[in-house]
Order: structure tokens, then sequence, then C-alpha cells
């Protein structure tokens, strides 16, 4: 397949990057910050989102759905990058629909799906229970218990988990603490007794979460997938979190590169523009070449996803590494490039350079990334 | 069954039939690849046969009009053509800066008589070319180069000097930037004039590499008599034609981090010195994350050439990307070295003995250094992207 997007999915990018700079700003993003916001969205942005259809874009049709692919999906998320525009769209349009496009049972796709393409239903995925990624690493347990289960434990990190009407939770039916073996995940209403929610910040200004569940009892149909069988469920959300988060890492690397460029245009030091300086000149060359390289390996990786490439896993993971290793250079770079401005609050940067760097640490960063890559070459 | 199978489908067979099987192994040595010229020793009867063959049908040249010569074939032929070839390992028959530079740009400037003589000997590998751009004062800063031509009337006459000169030793003849306008701006008063190698006056010094090769020559050209119709396109259009010959030579010198499907991987390297894994690892896990690294990054680089073809025949590319390409390609290969070396340890750093293939692997190593310099350095590259694709540079 050529590495280039086609008419449609071109026209989704333009009105993306024209929704988004217009409407959700990171001016959206500040003033969230700044008025501690209850939600950690905007809610009537959100649901503008949900009628342009970016809700149903990996929704089937017959769910109501756009049916439009991860490519397409990736260029919404790399203009979210750009914006650093806050919404459920990552937990519940991407994460949430591909869980229970991939697991669900009928019942629960008619169910659960049309209620997410309305924008209705709002999801978090809780995988997590250390400050690093380790899915297989759950010590979260779901003990049978009459025609259901009983579900105790505690997850950290959860993205979004205070807005989310339902939770997607990861919890051990069988096997010990590390096994791969032995988990399965379960769908809870998130009003649900004995689900304890608390709302932490992290730098990003987004939503996060530590969970703890205590004797929360759910029915058998709670189960996505099979019991204890969520391995290969939990690796494809593994890959498809972390290539449209790799999007949404290019979008950041895109536009604080161009806002560097701009700046080296405008600011004079010893008479002269510093983009006049060479060794400030190669480092923007350098990193242009870096994202150069970047942007092929995200568009390959999507398309991946959408023909469901037997090499999925391994592109992801060389996607999210290499992503994150630009991401990194250039948020450091672009507060670098701007002297002291670089260093406020008033400034932009900062903004990319804190969700980046929360970016790079959900579900896996580029250590992670390295050595499951390696792994998955077998060496 | 439409044209372009048809074409895959007969091209497959072919290449089945007559590519012998040892030109379908690695390339390990220089020899390997066939330069051609009249001073060419083949390694064996197969490598000469398999340039004869594929040259019969212009396909050392393949997407070159047949009419002088080349295959004739359409872009989407050749792609299949060099698809059906990296699928069974086949080496290319012939590498020649005659193909890579000079050809490219005598289809494009040269005059039809000019064509007539030289591109059918490229396309069959007859005559080796050597470039004579740098000289000991210009080497990034090409465009101040001093080697005077004159005109004398019926032809013209060359006086200079030459360095760097790649096999200028085995070379049948020189493409030579030479200053024929002193007077005018210094991108104004260049041209490019051919010369066989053997004229009186030519000579050449052999400079003796880090690698222990010398590839490459200072060349002494005094007094040499050029013909008149050896001046490629206009009297003073040099510099045109040479940035056009150097996006092509950026290209191929970009093009060397490739690894051909056969070659081992890093990893694999990694593997084989180690003598195995350990708990299903590498032992050494900085190693094993270098590697990773390195293979992630080649891989992102590849799509990149594969994302920027498909840009351009889709329309939507931007354009002067090859000196981004030459940039990030050359540093990697000098990197992939860089780990190959660390891999072999102190093996990797024999210089001689049939045990280490007489140093093969450190003098492999010590030759990518010049991958960033040659062709323009990484930071003329860089100077390239700032200035031309960023537009940083103004003085304010
Ligand atoms: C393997 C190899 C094969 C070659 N083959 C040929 C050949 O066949 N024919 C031929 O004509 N030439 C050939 N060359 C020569 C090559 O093109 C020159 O070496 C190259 O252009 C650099 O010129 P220089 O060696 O004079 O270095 P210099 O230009 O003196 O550069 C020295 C250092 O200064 C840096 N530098 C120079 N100017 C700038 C600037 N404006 N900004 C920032 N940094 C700068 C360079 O990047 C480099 O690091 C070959 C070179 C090599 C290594």
């Amino acid at each position: 397949m050529a590495l280039v997007l086609n008419e449609e999915q071109t026209m989704l990018k333009e009105s993306a990057q024209g929704f988004l700079s217009e409407h959700a700003p990171v001016s959206q993003l500040r003033q969230l910050r700044d008025e501690r916001s209850e939600t950690g969205y905007d809610k009537a942005t959100w649901q503008q989102m949900v009628e342009l259809g970016w809700s149903g874009i990996l929704v089937p049709e017959a769910h109501g759905g756009l049916a439009f692919g991860h490519v397409g999906m990736g260029q919404v998320m790399e203009e979210n990058g750009r914006t650093l525009t806050a919404s459920p769209l990552l937990s519940t349009a991407v994460l949430a629909t591909s869980a229970i496009n991939y697991a669900g049972s009928e019942t629960q796709k008619k169910a659960l799906l049309p209620a997410v393409v309305e924008g209705n239903l709002l999801f978090a995925l809780a995988l997590d229970e250390g400050p690093k990624y380790r899915p297989s690493l759950v010590k979260a347990t779901a003990t049978a218990s009459g025609e259901g289960y009983v579900l105790n434990g505690e997850k950290q990190f959860v993205a979004d988990a205070h807005i989310a009407d339902r939770l997607i939770v990861s919890a051990r039916t069988s096997g010990d603490a590390n096994d791969a073996q032995g988990i399965s995940l379960f769908i809870i209403d998130s009003a649900a007794s004995g689900v304890d929610i608390e709302r932490v910040h992290l730098a990003d200004s987004r939503n996060s979460a530590m969970l703890r569940l205590s004797h929360v009892t759910l029915p058998a149909d709670a189960l996505l997938g099979e019991q204890g069988d969520a391995a290969s469920l939990i690796t494809y959300l593994t890959d498809v979190a972390n290539i449209h988060l790799s999007a949404e890492l290019l979008g950041i690397s895109q536009e604080v590169f161009e806002r560097t460029v701009q700046y080296m245009k405008e600011r004079s030091q010893y008479g002269a523009l510093i983009g006049s300086y060479q060794a400030l000149q190669h480092r923007a060359a350098h990193m242009f070449s870096e994202i150069e390289l970047a942007k092929s390996i995200v568009i390959k990786a999507q398309q991946a996803l959408d023909v469901n490439d037997s090499q999925l896993s391994l592109l992801a993971s060389a996607c999210k590494a290499k992503v994150s290793a630009v991401a990194t250079l250039v948020t450091n770079e672009g507060v670098q490039l701007h002297g002291g401005i670089g260093m406020t609050d008033e400034l932009d940067i900062g903004f990319f350079m804190k969700r980046a760097r929360v970016a790079e640490q959900q579900f896996g960063d580029r250590r992670y990334h390295l050595q499951r890559f390696a792994s998955l070459q077998n060496y | 069954m439409s044209d372009l199978e048809q074409f895959r489908t007969q091209t497959r067979e072919w290449l089945e039939a007559n590519c012998p099987a040892s030109q379908r192994l690695p390339v390990m040595a220089f020899e390997d690849r066939c330069w051609g010229g009249t001073k060419w020793c083949f390694v064996n009867e197969d490598q000469k046969q398999w340039l004869e063959v594929m040259a019969e049908r212009g396909w050392t040249a393949p997407d070159w009009p047949a009419e002088y010569g080349g295959g004739g074939l359409s872009k989407e032929e050749t792609k299949i053509l060099r698809e059906e070839m990296y699928r069974i390992d086949a080496r290319p028959p012939l590498f020649s800066m005659g193909l890579s530079m000079i050809g490219p740009a005598l289809l494009k400037y040269g005059s039809e008589e000019l064509k007539r003589q030289h591109i059918p000997n490229i396309v069959k590998g007859k005559i080796w070319w050597c470039q004579g751009y740098s000289e000991p004062n210009y080497g990034s800063d090409l465009a101040g180069l001093q080697t005077r031509c004159e005109d004398k009337g019926d032809h013209f006459l060359v006086n200079g000097q030459k360095v760097w000169t790649s096999y200028a030793e085995r070379a049948d003849w020189m493409f030579c930037l030479v200053r024929t306008d002193p007077n005018a701006a210094k991108h104004a008063g260049i041209s490019l004039v051919l010369f066989d190698m053997t004229t009186p006056g030519v000579r050449t010094s052999p400079i003796k590499l880090i690698s222990g090769n010398s590839p490459f020559c200072e060349t002494f050209l005094d007094d040499v008599r050029v013909e008149k119709d050896q001046l490629v396109g206009n009297i003073n259009q040099g510099w045109e034609l040479a940035s056009y010959l150097l996006t092509h030579e950026r290209a191929m010198i970009g093009n060397m981090g490739h690894t051909a499907a056969s070659e081992k991987s890093l990893h694999q390297h990694a593997i084989d010195v180690a003598g195995g894994l350990e708990n299903g690892q590498l032992g050494d896990t900085a190693l094993r994350t270098d590697i990773a690294q390195w293979e992630i990054d080649i891989l992102a680089f590849e799509l990149t050439q594969e994302r920027i073809d498909d840009e351009t025949k889709a329309g939507t590319g931007t354009g002067a990307t090859s000196s981004m390409l030459k940039y990030a390609g050359t540093e990697l290969n000098k990197q992939r070295f860089e780990l190959l070396t660390a891999i072999h340890g102190q093996a990797g750093l024999a210089w001689e003995g049939e045990a280490f293939d007489d140093g093969l692997l450190a003098s492999q190593w010590l030759r990518t250094k010049g991958n960033s310099i040659e062709g323009g350095t990484s930071e003329i590259q860089l100077n390239i992207i700032s200035k031309r694709i960023l537009g940083l540079g103004q003085k304010a």
C-alpha cells in the first residue's frame, strides 16, 4: 500500500485541523487547567466532535459508525497533538471501541457501540497497577461467585477514569502476579458499589486517576472476551494505543518544531536573527530529518492496523520507540531554542513538552518498546 | 493477466534462467560488484556473463531510452524488475558513476552526438567513468574551483589539479568541472567537460586511506587537450549540471544504508558471536537495545524512502528531500558499522589473516566514515535543509 493518504483521509485531516485550531486550541487546555475544571475536558467541544462523527470513526457501520479505519482516526489524533485538545477521544473512541470490536460479544457490541457513537457513553481502560506499563503484572483478582464475579484490587494512572461511565479493567482469574496467561477483562459500571475513583493531576493537565475495587460484584456478561484469555486482546490494545499515541506525539513534534523555526526567524540577538546562526540551523535541520523518519513509520503502522498486518506488534513498538525519541528531542530543543521565554508558563511550548512526556509513558516508553521490539524478533 | 503481471512473470522466469547462482550471493569484497571499464578484471566467468546478458537487454539501465541501448522500460516495469532482482538477491550487474551520475546528465543535457557516443558504452559497462570535481582548496565550497579551461579555437586546454578522484587510476574517462570564465561570478563561470584519461597531460597519483585501500587519487591536469564536442550542455552551464548530478549522487550514497534481503541482520551477528541467547535474550542487554534502536531507525529510514517515492508519484511531495535522505542514510550506515565492529569485538578490528577475511570488516567500517563526507558532507546537507527547506539563514 502506498504510504500516502487517500482523498478522504486527507479531507478528514484538513477538517480536523480546521475544527481544532478554531474551536479547541491550546488555550482551551490552559483554561481547563487554570479553572481546575471538574471534567478536565470541554463538553461542548466533545459534542461537536461527536457531531463531526469522530466518536464513530472506528465503529462498524452495522453499529452506527463510519468504519473509517485507523489511518483516518490517526489523522484526527495527530491534529489533536497539534492543539493538545483534551477529550474522551483516545479512551473511548479509540481504546474502548477497539476492545469491544476485537473481543465483544454481539450483545455487547449492540448495547455499547451505538452509545459510543452518540457520545453518551464514556469509557476508561484500566490496565496499569504501577507507574510503568507492565500489562501482565496484574494483582487485581476476579473470583467466580454465583453466576458472576467479585473483583478486588487497585489500578493506577487510569486516563479519564473519573469521567467514565464504564471502566474496562484487567483482573486475574488464574495464575501468578506476572503471568501473561490467566488475565481477564471486565466492563464495570463506574457507579457500581465498591468502585472508588480518586483523581490525580499529572503534568500534562489531562485526566488521570487511581482506582480501587473492593468486592465489586459483576454479572457473568461483564466479561469481555474469554475468561483467563485476555492476553491477545491486551497485545492488540497495546498496539492500538501506541500507534495512536504516536500519532498524537507526531502532531506535538511537528507543532513544536514549526513554532520553534518560526521563532528563529523572529528573534534577533547580536544584531542578527538567531536562525542565521549555523549552530542552531543544524539542530533545526536534524529535527526536520528526524520528524520525516517519524512520519513514515507512523503511517505504516496505522495501515498495519487497518489491514491486520502480521507484523503489527513489531511495527507498533518500532513506531512508539521512534516517535517517543523524536518527541523528546523536539520538545527539549523547543524549550532550549526559545531561551528564557521557553521556560515560562505563558508560552505554550511547555504544555507540549508536558503532554509529550505523559504520552510517551502511557502504554510503554521508548525503552519498553525497544525491548519489546527485540523480543518480537527473538533476540 | 494484465500487461504488468505478464511482464513480472516473464521477468521472473528470465532472471531465474539467466542469473548465475554466484551472482545471487551477498556482495562481500569490492570486486564482487562489477564496475566495468577496459581495466576491469572479472572475478569469474559468471560476473562477466551476468553483465553481458543484462546489458544486451539494456537492463543495466532499465529506464533509459532503448534508442541509446537502455532498457526502455516504464517506471512500473523498472520497479518490477528491481523487485524481482531483489527477490532472488540478484546483484546489480553493473555499478558505476556512468549509470548513477554522468549518464543521467548526458540524457538530460547532452547533445545527440554525445548521447550516441557515450550512453551505449555506459549501458554495456565498457567505460569506467570518474568524477573530477573536488580540488585541494575547494571541497565543500566546490563552486570556487580553479581548474582552468581555455578556448583554443578548435579545442579546449585544461590545466589544474583535482583530488579525491575515486578510482581515477582504473578509470577510462573523466567528467570534469572546469572554470571557463574566470571573470564571471563563481557559480556562473563553470563548465562540464569529458575527456579520456589516457590523454597526454593527465596524471594520477594514489592516496592511501585509513581503510588501507587506495581507491582515490590526486589527478594532475597539465595542458590536457579536450575536444570541443566533449562539452556537456552549454558553456558556463556547468554549475546547473553539477547540481543535477549531485542530487543523483546523494540519492545513491544515502541508499547505502539499505541492507539486502540476504544480508545477515545485526542481531543475528550478535547472536552468532555470543554463541546463542541467554534466557531467550542477548546476554549483553545494552547491546541488545542499541541494536533494536538501530533496526528501528533503519526501518523508519527505508519507509521514508518509500513514502517520498509514493508522494512523488501522487504529486504531493515536498521535494528537496535528497539532502535529508543523504544525511540520515549515511549517518545510519556509519552507525551500522560501529555496531558491527562492536558486536565482533577485537576480531572485528582484525587487520590481516585468513581467519578474519583479511580484515574485511575493519576496512568496511573505516570506509563508511567517508559516506558523510563524499557527495557533500553531512554539515553541508544540514545547511541545505536549513536554507532551502526551513528558510533559515537570512541575516535579519
Ligand atoms: C570516499 C570519498 C570519495 C570521494 N570521491 C570523490 C570523487 O570521486 N570525485 C570528487 O571530485 N570528489 C570526491 N570526494 C571528495 C568530496 O566530495 C569532498 O571531500 C567533500 O566535498 C568535502 O570537501 P573537503 O574534503 O575539501 O572538506 P572541507 O570542505 O574542507 O570540509 C572540512 C569540514 O568542514 C565542514 N564544513 C565545510 N564548509 C562548511 C560550512 N559552510 N558549514 C559547516 N561546515 C562546513 C565540513 O562539513 C567538514 O566537516 C570523495 C570523498 C570521499 C570521502
